[in-house]
């Protein structure tokens, strides 16, 4: 049994549930800041019951890096140790002020509102930093950091596409149409940083460019890159149409077609998701350290696996039960 | 040196931060199901308004957990690269079994027990809650097992400097784990307890004198003084397993530098390192000997076996005597608060003053006294990272000092302020409780717990 493969599979699993699913409730803090009072207990309570597990996908996937590919852990956090840590200061910030707002004096509300919207928003800056230098290799060069430093607002509007989509969703009326308006606002820039890491990293490393560009993987390759622009389209698509409805009151249309935004969205994330993988296998770090040289000694794995095999089934049977509990639009938040 | 010095700073104000509020939770979900039960049971109003303060703090604790327990799940890695080079083995999966088991388990059904009472059946919803407080305390059980581990390693053989499980229930159920896991649940029952007794206390001098505060300071003056004897007992066993395993530890925590037979219990002393020696010692002839051996003239060995070898005894010999301190000021506050709640029960005031004022001042002591008590047995394991296996400097990573001084500045400032306003907001929900009582006293109740 080949176990690094394995484990790099079910880490690889664990990022993107993780950036898919605490990126839907990142982006509807990083939103926080443009909504009227009386949404904000809304959006907040959109992701509620969500937040803490969305977030333990995170120490899930660090987890499994730590644990099966120690030297790629060393050196990936060893060369993101600033920006992760402004990412754990910004994340500490997020998960207290969802609390703490709703427990200070309603004078001091704002304060923790702005501290979830500071918190979001570094956090996913973090996060697009963090991955803009991940995949051009860690380079020490000007280009690389501005490169970088592109990135981290391009994924942070991934995000808040992911927040606003998932708004459309969960929530009616006014706060909805907004939502429409976030999601179209943001969609454009998350085309510019797909574009953009997609023409970077064949660029950073000629291995990436031979892996795409030469015959037959081009033509086989093809579904990734048309799929996503594919899905952009129809994301478009569908926040006009939705806005649309919105501006002639046509409620039947906007319940119909409220969950399409966010299925694109994540459609979008998933195939970004697969091209990296693509790009970067079998590295962990580009050029540098393939999964195999990183690999951990086969017994430490072989008993997380059981415990995985065993435990991650009943992981998703009760994170959906627990979305299936909460179905249908966010209600006011009440205990 | 000066990396390795702020990477143990940094950790150790991590893992300072975020014990506190697993102490919490770990204890108050159950008391919280237990509050559940008694208003199914009775019917009684006033548990289900204790639940509804309680469970805001928890809420509030628990956010506090998760968030500082990532930045843990970071810094296991970044400041300690050669911990998981060595002993990774052991280590990973004890750490990716909690967050498969428990971690998952009480995040997922947190949103039900917090947020779903009015959309699932009471059924649903006391499963859930139970499953949270079982996650929690899941959670300690691997935390626990992989930090006594470091302790008193067992179940490995070391192949080429790398540790290799052989035998993994001896790994789980290595010497020290039953009595620290024992240990630092009733501490986290009797942290819970005076949190309870205090704020409740506090709500009734400040005036809040309904029936819900008089019972929330019963359950937590009885939960007090039920849980005390038992840690006496708990930690009295601890420090016998310590004896036998951690020998050097032992003598750091009593400031014995020579063997001794019939070894007196230093109450107060000035332990001197360079003079390896004490000043102004208070001794109580024989006691020691006789906790620790259960004989008058028992042989306990001094530091001076150990040089080299031992940690550093300062920390240890006070920290332990502020960890007992607050052991007994627990045992003689409860005890007489429990005994004078009963003589009182069919008057005004549930207690005299003196003694509300005292439940006030120990509100957090089960912090103080965790604290007191990890810092004792985390320090008394140095220098080593695990016990006789691997050398903390041994596992430090090559992060630059100046990085490392950084981001601890970053988190002090940061976990300074989140300190700050968890202390004050458990205050004002408490306050706020009385005052949601009085206008809601009339109203009907939405979304009832049952």
């Amino acid at each position: 049994m080949d176990l690094p493969l394995i484990f790099l599979a079910l880490m690889s699993i664990a990022m993107l549930a993780y950036v898919v699913l605490d990126g839907y409730d990142l982006g509807v803090g990083v939103l926080l800041r443009r909504a009227s009072v009386e949404h904000k207990d809304t959006m907040i309570a959109a992701i509620g019951p969500f937040w803490d597990a969305n977030e333990t996908w995170l120490v899930l996937g660090v987890g499994l890096l730590l644990v099966a590919f120690p030297i790629a852990h060393g050196v990936i956090l060893g060369a993101l140790y600033l920006p992760v840590t402004l990412m754990l200061i910004a994340l500490m910030l997020r998960g207290v002020a969802f609390e703490l707002r709703a427990k200070v004096q309603p004078e001091r509300k704002f304060v923790w509102d702005r501290a979830f919207y500071a918190g979001s928003l570094g956090a996913s800056l973090a996060q697009g930093f963090m991955l803009g230098h991940y995949i051009v290799g860690f380079e020490q060069s000007l280009i690389a950091y501005l490169f970088a430093m592109l990135i981290a607002p391009c994924l942070t509007a991934g995000y808040a596409l992911l927040g606003a989509s998932f708004l459309i969703m969960k929530t009616e009326g006014l706060l909805q149409r907004r939502a429409i308006g976030w999601a179209r606002g943001s969609l454009w820039l998350t085309a510019l940083g797909v574009l953009a890491v997609s023409i970077a990293t064949p660029l950073a490393s000629p291995s990436i460019f031979d892996k795409w560009f030469s015959m037959p993987e081009l033509i086989a390759l093809m579904p990734i890159p048309l799929m996503t622009l594919l899905l952009f389209v129809f994301a478009h698509i569908f926040l006009r149409r939705l806005a649309s409805d919105a501006a002639n009151d046509n409620d039947r249309g906007l319940q119909r077609w409220a969950w399409a935004p966010f299925v694109c969205a994540l459609g979008v994330f998933v195939f970004a998701f697969l091209g990296l993988a693509y790009s970067l296998y079998p590295y962990l770090v580009i050029d540098r350290i393939t999964y195999i040289d990183a690999a951990s000694s086969g017994e430490a794995l072989t008993i997380i696996l059981i415990g995985t095999a065993i435990t991650l089934p009943a992981i998703v049977a009760y994170t959906v039960f627990s979305y299936r509990v909460f179905w249908g639009k966010a209600r006011k938040l009440s205990y | 040196m000066e990396a390795l010095l702020l990477a143990r700073i940094q950790f150790a104000a991590n893992i300072s931060f975020h014990i506190l509020f697993p102490t919490i939770t770990i204890a108050l979900g159950w008391v919280l199901l237990f509050f559940k039960w008694r208003l199914h049971r009775t019917g009684n109003v006033a548990w289900m308004q204790a639940y509804k303060l309680w469970v805001k703090v928890f809420a509030l604790s628990f956010a506090m957990g998760v968030v500082s327990g990532i930045v843990m799940s970071f810094q296991f890695g970044t400041n300690w690269p050669g911990f998981m080079e060595r002993v990774g083995n052991i280590a990973g999966p004890l750490l990716a079994y909690e967050v498969l088991t428990a971690f998952f388990l009480e995040a997922a059904f947190l949103g039900i027990m917090l947020f779903g009472a009015d959309r699932v059946s009471p059924r649903v919803h006391n499963l859930a809650t139970f499953l949270v407080a079982f996650g929690t305390t899941l959670s300690a059980f691997w935390i626990l097992a992989l930090n006594s581990w470091m302790h008193t390693p067992a179940g490995f053989e070391i192949r080429d400097g790398v540790a290799h499980a052989t035998d993994w229930f001896a790994v789980v159920m290595n010497p020290s784990f039953p009595y620290r896991l024992t240990h630092m649940l009733l501490a986290s029952g009797l942290t819970v307890a005076f949190l309870i007794a205090g704020v409740s206390a506090w709500r009734w001098l400040k005036g809040d004198r309904g029936a819900e505060v008089r019972l929330q300071l019963r359950v937590g003056v009885t939960l007090g003084a039920l849980l005390i004897p038992l840690q006496i007992l708990a930690g009295d066993m601890h420090g016998l397993n310590t004896l036998e395993h951690q020998p050097a530890k032992i003598a750091a925590m009593e400031g014995i530098w020579e063997d001794e037979r019939g070894a007196a219990l230093r109450l107060f002393a000035i332990p001197d390192e360079t003079e390896r020696t004490n000043h102004a010692e208070i001794e109580i002839p024989y006691l020691a000997s006789l906790i620790l051996t259960h004989s008058l003239d028992g042989e306990i060995k001094g530091l001076n076996s150990f040089i080299g070898e031992h940690p550093p005894v300062a920390p240890l010999f006070y920290g332990f005597r502020l960890m007992v301190g607050i052991g007994v000021l627990m045992l003689l506050i409860s005890w007489s608060a429990w005994w004078l709640m009963r003589r009182r029960r069919n008057e005004g005031e549930p207690l005299p003053r003196w003694t509300l004022r005292a439940m006030v001042a120990m509100t957090f002591s089960g912090w103080v006294a965790t604290l007191a008590g990890w810092y004792v047995t985390e320090i008394g394991r140095q220098p080593y990272l695990v016990y006789g296996v691997l050398r903390t400097a041994d596992a430090a990573s090559a992060v630059p000092a100046p990085m490392i001084g950084l981001s601890l500045a970053l988190y002090l400032i940061v976990y300074a302020a989140l300190l700050v306003a968890f202390v004050r907001v458990v205050f004002l929900l408490a306050s706020k409780a009385g005052q949601g009582e009085r206008d809601t006293r009339s109203r009907d109740v939405v979304g009832v717990p049952a």
